[in-house]
């Protein structure tokens, strides 16, 4: 991407005044007081992450429209979706921890690849993005609470606990939920808010004055 | 270190949206950020006070997690109540200690250390300490990176009270320990979002900032 050298830059962790330097490809530069990551020069970074966002997005719709466990009792088969799992909590009277587990592996997640579409998107065309700020700011903001790959340790946590007992079946959603986190960390680790910067103001003219 | 300057120092502020480094002309006055529109702080206002706040709620409901009861099990031979240690204990018997350990430190060990670290790092800041800066500003950075981790026994209780409802030959229920439990992983999440590590730095320079 294109680097713009000799501009300040202020670490996020330590607000230590620095320069900008210039990076190789998949470098990263640090504060050199704190060690925080500054920056990095993710290659290609705008279209690996929309092609990553695409994909995830596929399987995030997979991951939750089949079920994730089954178990067989009596030649009874019973399979449970995720949503499946946050209604029934719901009825069983734990309306809190079943909006949690809704917002934590659905409705976050969906903001999550959403912005990042809407806001690549655009982008990848040279286009500006409507209301590019709020999705940049919705994604930091959603990041921390959209636990896909938790969630998947859950599952397999739980499928040792029901073999003790019952005959467990893994459903297609399991396997798509394995895809989906790493298909999001590899979202989170090709995605550079700084190159999307960059990428703006390059197609706005607007040069960043420092 | 004697020569580090903080934007703040120098009347710079950096917008946390967009890392743009912008002049805060009159700090009074509320201040965007002239490529994104956010508002602009020198520091993350009434960060210590909010920690603080959602720390000690925190801490509150820390004491019925542990207490309560997390998840019914029963068949026909045997009914059960775990709370989360007697759980971890009940997986260790019987044979499944990788997953006891898995669920020990994201139930147990996790939780303890973000409310303890966050204790040290709102004292230290608050006493404007000097003490090891960089390894406070890492362990900051570590329970921001883990503390989600702590989500794993409520989608646990959730999975498992689900699916064996569906049988008809044993039953799972949650308890109230996992209201209780979310509450303390979501107040923590929160808690460490509202602290702003920068304010670990601000003593060395004496420097001393607010919003």
């Amino acid at each position: 991407m294109a680097d713009r050298p000799a501009q300040l830059i202020a670490c996020h962790d330590c607000d230590l005044l620095q320069r900008e330097i210039f990076l190789n490809p998949g470098c990263t530069a640090t504060c050199r007081r704190c060690g925080a990551v500054l920056y990095r020069n993710a290659t290609d970074s705008i279209n690996r992450t929309l092609a990553y966002t695409v994909a995830a997005s596929i399987l995030f719709v997979i991951a939750n429209l089949f079920p994730i466990l089954s178990i067989e009792m009596g030649g009874d088969r019973a399979g449970i979706t995720l949503y499946g799992a946050v209604l029934s909590l719901w009825d069983q009277g734990f309306q809190a921890v079943s909006v949690v587990v809704l917002l934590t592996t659905i409705i976050m997640p969906a903001i999550q690849l959403s912005s990042m579409a809407f806001l690549l998107v655009p982008l990848e065309f040279d286009q500006v993005p409507f209301r590019y700020t709020l999705y940049v700011r919705t994604l930091q903001y959603v990041q921390p609470w959209s636990m896909v790959e938790v969630f998947l340790l859950g599952v397999l946590v739980s499928l040792v606990k029901l073999t003790h007992n019952f005959k467990v079946i893994p459903g297609v959603a399991l396997w798509s939920f394995a895809m989906l986190t790493l298909l999001i960390a590899a979202v989170a680790s090709s995605f550079s808010a700084r190159d999307v910067w960059a990428r703006l103001d390059r197609i706005t003219g607007r040069g960043v004055s420092s | 270190m004697s020569q580090s300057v903080s934007a703040a120092g120098q009347g710079l502020c950096s917008c946390h949206v967009c890392n743009l480094v912008s002049r805060l002309e009159r700090p009074s006055v509320a201040a965007h950020c002239p490529r994104c529109g956010t508002r602009l702080h020198f520091r993350q206002p009434g960060s210590v006070s909010r920690c603080w706040a959602l720390l000690i709620a925190a801490y509150i409901l820390y004491i019925p997690s542990n207490l309560l009861v997390m998840m019914e099990t029963g068949s026909l031979i045997s009914y059960r109540k775990d709370t989360i240690m007697s759980g971890i204990v009940h997986l260790w018997k019987t044979g499944s200690e990788i997953i006891a350990l898995i669920v020990f430190a994201a139930s147990v060990v996790i939780p303890l250390l973000k409310l303890i670290s966050l204790t040290v790092l709102l004292v230290s800041v608050q006493r404007r300490s000097g003490w090891h800066p960089r390894q406070r500003a890492r362990l900051y950075r570590m329970i921001e990176l883990v503390g989600r981790w702590s989500m794993l026994d409520v989608y646990v209780v959730t999975l498992l009270a689900t699916l064996v409802q569906l049988g008809s030959m044993a039953i799972v229920k949650a308890g109230p320990a996992s209201i209780a439990f979310g509450a303390v992983v979501i107040l923590t999440m929160f808690a460490s979002k509202q602290f702003d590590p920068r304010l670990i730095w601000d003593p060395l320079q004496n420097e001393e900032f607010h919003d």
